[in-house]
């Protein structure tokens, strides 16, 4: 395999596409720490050069981690459409890009291929896009799932409800939660980060929760986000769950460092359908952010970028109702700056709904990134450009339990009034039958948590 | 700040602006929870004459009584939002302006992002590892700036801190206590006076032998792989920083394996996190929690995912 191009007189050579693919993305710190960085500008762009002329036949048969020794590239090959691939393979990674831009292409016809592809070939062309070609090119795919409500219907923004607290102090949480929905938070999910993993402790608020969707009557659905094995004891036990979550890795030792398997996927997945109590027929909410291969140490080698389009291939397996990247979650030794977490934030995203799942982003920053609410607040404006389902809805994004900002209650209206957007269909019409929203705009009623306090 | 102080800085501004003609004499006293904002007045590019006499003197906004000061407008129930805010420290009751925060709100969430940033950069005071007695080993890494951007460095011992261990400490202990900085030396300090005593007396009256305690400076999480090869405890409990939240930087975590080894990943650990007093989970508890949780560790001769299994 030769990969070498000349640049400005000079000769760049690249010895496998593993490195090809790391070089040719932007400058991300993660990609450093991993050894594949380019070194300068212009090796970058004569990176991408040569990924341009790669047909993507190629990057089917170079996955990141090989198919006999990882169950997350075997869920990903093994998924592949061999018919629809057979139609595209010989074609270019800048062809592909030129493809998916062009004005004949419907979204119709990238969902369709979308099943020929691998995640190495859904991260390539990622790699040749700017910013704002993967703002257009993941508005032209909307994906839409269903639980009690829809969610990343065209014209909708959907925000869920995140009520950390410190101590997972129910009444503290259920104090979040009437804040939020006050705004038109929560009709992705009503999703808590636990602090206490135990059985006890999550059933707790998945019956405090349920509650307050019954008590209400509120089209959506809960989440508490613990480690699955418990969510599985917890339905299996008979407490009412509306998503079961996990966080995912973009390969087998990735997700064996979160305690995961392909199979306890299967399982879970298999209780879902049986105990979720929403209609769905989409029950499962995967979580996912470049660099968390990395910090396991289960890249292989690999770039950030393409160990993220492999959660999204493994995600994809399971109809899931909601997927997003915490962009911007895990810390600057992956993501440096306000600047690389919009990029990766745009990125994922896109990636997401080319793989044909209905991708949401949580984004964010922490306080040891070079970043601030204002870029974030950015980022949602791009995002919600690029028809992003949906994003967080924390109290003025501060995060007081997972130590991070990200996007607010206050987010979600204005996002929608700046784009003429709206709730999901269910929710919108069940805060007007409250009269917390009129055409589309929050009423005087809104923004006050003790609306909520006696019904 | 209290309402009193509130009403009465507010008072003297409206009196003020009242004198210049700046607004009507209509406009509403404030200090209730139910204050509505005046109605918008016509700008005036005229002079208004009270440019020389202008005094702003503000109090701390960040106090605990300014910060739980509803800023909903129109509440349904005021009391009722004053009650929903004392039971969460998340920023809520907040009001808007439009869809946005309003002005204080605003302004309070930038002040506490710009103290945060300041936690990362500041070292474990020395006097501290003295009361306790721990001598300092340190990772791979040498600076701050290499702390953040190189995690795999920070979960290995240097050289050095693999001979001082093996010179220094007791091998082959039941549990073994280390202290690491993390993302936050502020947590060490926070809590470390409560809850390391509980822990060694906890580990003590259950029998278990306590391993010579030291503090890694630098420290990831991983590194307690290298740390159980060099001791071969049981159980490794440390003790380090998180990453500060907005405005706050004191929360710590109790990190666990049971006998840590080479290639050891996060399913094989467990941990008590948010440890910080008023508002998080107790020291004082926490220690007796992780004694509890070291006892199960060595009862079932697992942690992590595998422990959850055995239970
Ligand atoms: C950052 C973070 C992560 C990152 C870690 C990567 C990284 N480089 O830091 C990512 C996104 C990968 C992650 C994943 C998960 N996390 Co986490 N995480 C955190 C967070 C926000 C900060 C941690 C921190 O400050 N560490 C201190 C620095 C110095 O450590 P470090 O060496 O840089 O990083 C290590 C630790 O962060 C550790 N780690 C992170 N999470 C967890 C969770 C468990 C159970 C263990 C054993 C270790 C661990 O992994 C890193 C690499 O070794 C805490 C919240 C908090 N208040 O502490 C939650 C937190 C620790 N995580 C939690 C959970 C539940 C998880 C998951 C199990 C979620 C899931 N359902 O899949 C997964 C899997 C964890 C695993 N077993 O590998 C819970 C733990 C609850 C409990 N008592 O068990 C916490 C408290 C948040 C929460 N309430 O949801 N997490």
């Amino acid at each position: 395999m030769l990969l070498r191009t000349k640049l400005h007189g000079k000769t760049y050579e690249f010895p496998d596409i593993r490195l090809l693919m790391g070089k040719a993305n932007e400058e991300k710190s993660g990609d450093h720490l991993a050894g594949v960085g380019a070194e300068t500008a212009a090796e970058r762009v004569a990176a991408r050069l040569v990924l341009a002329e790669v047909p993507l036949s190629v990057l089917r048969e170079t996955p990141a981690v090989p198919y006999d020794q990882d169950e997350v590239t075997r869920v990903i090959q093994d998924a592949v459409d061999e018919s629809i691939y057979a139609e595209i393979k010989n074609m270019t990674v800048g062809d592909f890009r030129e493809w998916i831009l062009a004005d004949t292409t419907t979204p119709d016809m990238i969902r369709r291929i979308s099943n020929g592809l691998t995640a190495e070939m859904v991260a390539g062309v990622t790699k040749l896009m700017s910013n704002m070609d993967l703002m257009y090119a993941a508005k032209k795919i909307p994906v839409t799932a269903h639980c009690n409500n829809t969610i990343g219907a065209p014209g909708t923004l959907s925000s869920r409800l995140q009520p950390n607290h410190p101590t997972d102090a129910p009444e503290g949480i259920r104090a979040e939660i009437y804040e939020g929905l006050s705004y038109g938070s929560g009709d992705s999910v009503i999703g808590i980060n636990p602090v206490d993993d135990s059985y006890g402790s999550v059933s707790r608020l998945l019956d405090m929760t349920y509650d307050v969707i019954k008590t209400w009557n509120i089209p959506t659905q809960n989440c508490v986000l613990a480690h699955v094995t418990t969510q599985m004891k917890c339905m299996q036990s008979g407490s009412p769950v509306g998503l079961v979550f996990q966080s995912i890795s973009g390969s087998q030792k990735g997700n064996e460092s979160f305690g995961i398997s392909v199979g306890m996927l299967d399982e879970a997945y298999e209780l879902a359908k049986k105990h979720c109590f929403p209609k769905g027929p989409n029950f499962m909410y995967f979580e996912t952010g470049q660099g968390s291969a990395l910090s396991a140490e289960a890249h292989n080698g690999w770039d950030q970028l393409t160990l993220e389009a492999r959660n999204y291939g493994l995600a994809k397996r399971y109809h899931p109702f909601q997927v997003n990247t915490v962009v911007g979650f895990i810390g600057p030794e992956y993501l440096y700056d306000a600047r690389q977490i919009q990029r990766a934030g745009l990125e994922d995203h896109f990636m997401g709904k080319l793989t044909g799942i209905p991708m949401g982003v949580d984004a964010c920053y922490t306080n040891h990134a070079r970043a601030d609410q204002n870029a974030i607040e950015n980022l949602a404006v791009m995002l919600t450009a690029a028809g992003c389902n949906y994003f967080m809805g924390v109290p003025m994004g501060d995060d007081s339990m997972l130590s991070y900002q990200c996007t607010s209650y206050h987010d979600a209206p204005t996002l929608r009034q700046l784009f003429k957007l709206r709730p999901a269909a269910e929710f919108e019409k069940w805060m007007e039958d409250l009269g917390l929203i009129r055409n589309g705009v929050l009423t005087e009623k809104a923004g006050d948590p003790s609306f909520f306090l006696k019904r | 700040m209290d309402d009193a102080k509130l009403n009465a800085i507010v008072e003297a501004i409206v009196r003020e602006l009242k004198a210049s003609g700046a607004v009507q004499p209509s406009a509403p006293t404030a200090g209730s929870a139910t204050w509505t904002p005046p109605a918008p007045q016509p700008f005036s590019a005229k002079p208004t004459g009270f440019g020389g006499s202008l005094t702003i003197d503000l109090p701390d906004p960040t106090t605990p009584e300014a910060r739980m000061t509803p800023r909903v407008t129109n509440a349904k129930d005021p009391n009722g939002v004053r009650a929903l805010m004392a039971s969460t420290s998340a920023r809520i009751g907040v009001g808007r302006a439009g869809p946005r925060y309003r002005t204080v709100s605003l302004l309070l969430f930038q002040g506490d992002h710009a103290v945060t940033q300041d936690a990362l950069y500041r070292d474990v005071d020395q006097r501290l590892l003295d009361e306790f007695n721990l001598f300092t080993v340190q990772t791979k890494v040498s600076n701050k700036q290499e702390y953040l951007l190189r995690p795999d460095l920070g979960r290995l011992l240097n050289d050095e801190a693999k001979r001082t261990l093996n010179e220094k400490c007791q091998k082959n202990v039941n549990v073994q206590v280390v202290v690491g900085d993390g993302l936050s030396a502020a947590a060490v300090e926070a809590n470390l006076r409560q809850m390391f005593p509980v822990v060694r007396q906890g580990v003590q009256s259950a029998g278990l032998t306590f391993g010579t305690p030291f503090f890694v400076k630098y420290a990831r999480v991983g590194v307690m792989n290298d740390i159980g090869e060099a001791i071969k405890p049981d159980v490794v409990i440390l003790l380090i920083g998180e990453r500060p939240g907005l405005g706050r930087a004191e929360s710590m975590s109790a990190y666990m394996g049971y006998k840590p080894k080479y290639g050891d990943t996060d399913a094989d650990r467990d941990v008590v996190c948010n440890i910080f007093e008023n508002g998080g989970t107790n020291p004082l508890e926490a220690g007796a929690f992780v004694v509890q949780i070291a006892q199960k560790m060595r009862q079932h001769q697992a942690s992590g995912v595998k422990l959850k299994m055995a239970k």
